[in-house]
Parts: C-alpha cells; structure tokens; sequence
C-alpha cells in the first residue's frame, strides 16, 4: 500500500540531547581502522582549532538514525520496515561533531514517492548543539521494496 | 580547519591517493557495536541467505565511512569536509573466509568551487563491482 502523500512535511519533536563521548569516538574510529590523531587525540583536535576531538563524518548517522526512527516507527506513516534497504545518504556540515556536544535531532519527512510499486521515503535530519548552532543536516532515503504479492 | 592541501595546487582532474580497505567478519562485527547498527544482515549468514542476500553484507554506512577517508586522509583536516553524499548501489559481500573483502576507493577533483572547495568525485568497487553511486563530497581546502 502506497504511502499517504499527506504527510511531506510533517516534522516531528527534537529528540532528547545526545552526549557525544570522547570514548565512543574512539571506538567509532578504531572500528573503521581509522588512526588519524585529530579522533582520539584531544591536543591534535586542538592543534586543528578545534574545542576537542571531532568525530569522523558519518559518526553522527547513528544520532540522525535514531532519531529517524520517529518516522519510521510512525504507526500513521504505516512503513513496512522489514522490506526497508537504504538508498542514499547524504549530510551537509557546519562544522564537524566534537566531543562534549549535545545534539538534538528534528526529523521532517522531505518526500514520499511511489515507484513500481516501490515505496521510497525522504527524511531529512536537522543537528543542533545546546546553543541552537546548526551543525549538520543528514538526509537519508529509505526504499520499501514491494511486497511479493499485492 | 587546515587543511594540507592548497585550493591553488588542485585542478579538475587531480588524483587523490587511491586506497584499499580490507574486511572480514570481525570487522562489521565490531562496526555494529560502534555505530549500534546490529541488524543480523551484517553478521548471521542464516538470516541474510533467508531473505534473499548472497552472504553477509557490509553495513553500507561501513563502506561510505571507509571511501570518506580517501579525502580525510588527503586533506589531513577531516573537518574540511563540507558536505559527503553516497548511493548504496551493490551490498560489499564479506565471506565466512580467512580473505573477506576488499573495499577500494578513488577520488578526483570533479570540480572547483567557490571559496576554496572543491567538489571530489569517488569511485569504490568491491569485487570488481561499484558498490556505492554518486559518490561525492565537497571539501574546504588551505
């Protein structure tokens, strides 16, 4: 069943802050085999002008995800999540993510089509600090794939 | 931000370092508890086999994590990256093996742009298969 055109634009509350931990960065960093000091390194962020170390640039999607899930659990949105692939992602920085932040997400839905059948859902993902500073935009598209009979 | 490399010592067509990203079992393993991406495509090759994969997958926020560093490596400054953009095309299919995968990645300049970007165009492959699309990312350089 196709998905209701009427909910385009509907944006859902701020998540909760998301504390972004010098650790979990760390760990983040270590499970990509990424060494660059400027992740775990506090002086080398610093060096860079950087408040402490910055996470790599698609940290910040488990954040984004999570608060995604506000949509896609939506029960009036009605998306079937377990024929659900990603189809692209994308993210536009103000700055990078650093150690210390909290992060709220606003997620509104961007688009909604429906493609052979396929349902294919545009959510974008606002990232705020505790000030109100933007400091990223993350934009994902979900692909339903179509169930294998109608 | 400081980036390494100069906006005026690049032009359309500049190469960026090509790197390869080697993968096994252990490493999405690993991957999933540091993203909280524990979906059993990525590690139970039961369950990807039963709805429809080859084997198990990479997680593709794995694969997009793993090209970016072709340009963070480049620039030295990863917070000179402005904007990074992928589609998942093909799933990186990691075997139960000693070998794994491969995960390998090229960029060149696509384009310059206003104060000092410039736009890197990605290609990354796996098996000899592009594995993500439109792959591109736009950097502040020195």
């Amino acid at each position: 069943m196709a998905l209701d055109q009427s909910f385009v634009g509907r944006s859902y509350p701020p998540t909760a802050p998301y504390e972004v931990g010098r650790e979990k960065i760390r760990e983040f960093a270590e499970a990509v085999g990424d060494t660059n000091p400027v992740y775990t390194d506090a002086e080398a962020a610093k060096a860079l002008g950087y408040p402490d170390v910055i996470a790599p640039p698609t940290f910040v999607f488990a954040v984004t995800f999570k608060a995604a899930g506000q949509v896609i659990e939506d029960p009036q949105l009605g998306l079937d999540y377990s024929r659900v692939v990603h189809g692209d992602q994308k993210f536009v920085y103000s700055r990078p993510v650093h150690a210390g932040d909290r992060l709220t997400v606003t997620s509104t839905i961007e688009g909604i089509k429906s493609l052979a059948g396929n349902d294919i859902l545009d959510v974008r993902g606002e990232v705020h600090d505790e000030a109100g500073e933007h400091v990223v935009t993350a934009w994902i598209k979900l692909v339903a794939r179509a169930a294998e009979e109608a | 931000m400081t980036a390494k490399i100069s906006y005026a010592d690049v032009e359309v067509g500049t190469e960026l370092p090509a790197q390869s990203f080697p993968l096994t079992r252990a490493t999405l393993v690993r991957y999933a508890g540091a993203s909280g991406d524990f979906n059993p495509i990525h590690w139970n090759e039961k369950f990807a086999k039963e709805v429809g994969l080859p084997d198990v997958i990479a997680h593709g926020m794995f694969t997009m994590a793993e090209a970016i560093r072709v340009v963070t490596d480049w620039t030295g400054d990863p917070g000179a990256v402005v904007e990074y953009g992928v589609r998942f095309t093909k799933p990186v299919v990691v075997p139960n093996d000693d070998k794994g995968a491969v995960i390998e990645v090229s960029g060149k300049v696509g384009a310059k742009l206003d104060d000092n970007k410039v736009r890197v165009d990605l290609t990354v492959t796996s098996a000899g298969q592009k594995v993500l699309g439109m792959s591109r990312a736009v950097v502040r350089l020195a």
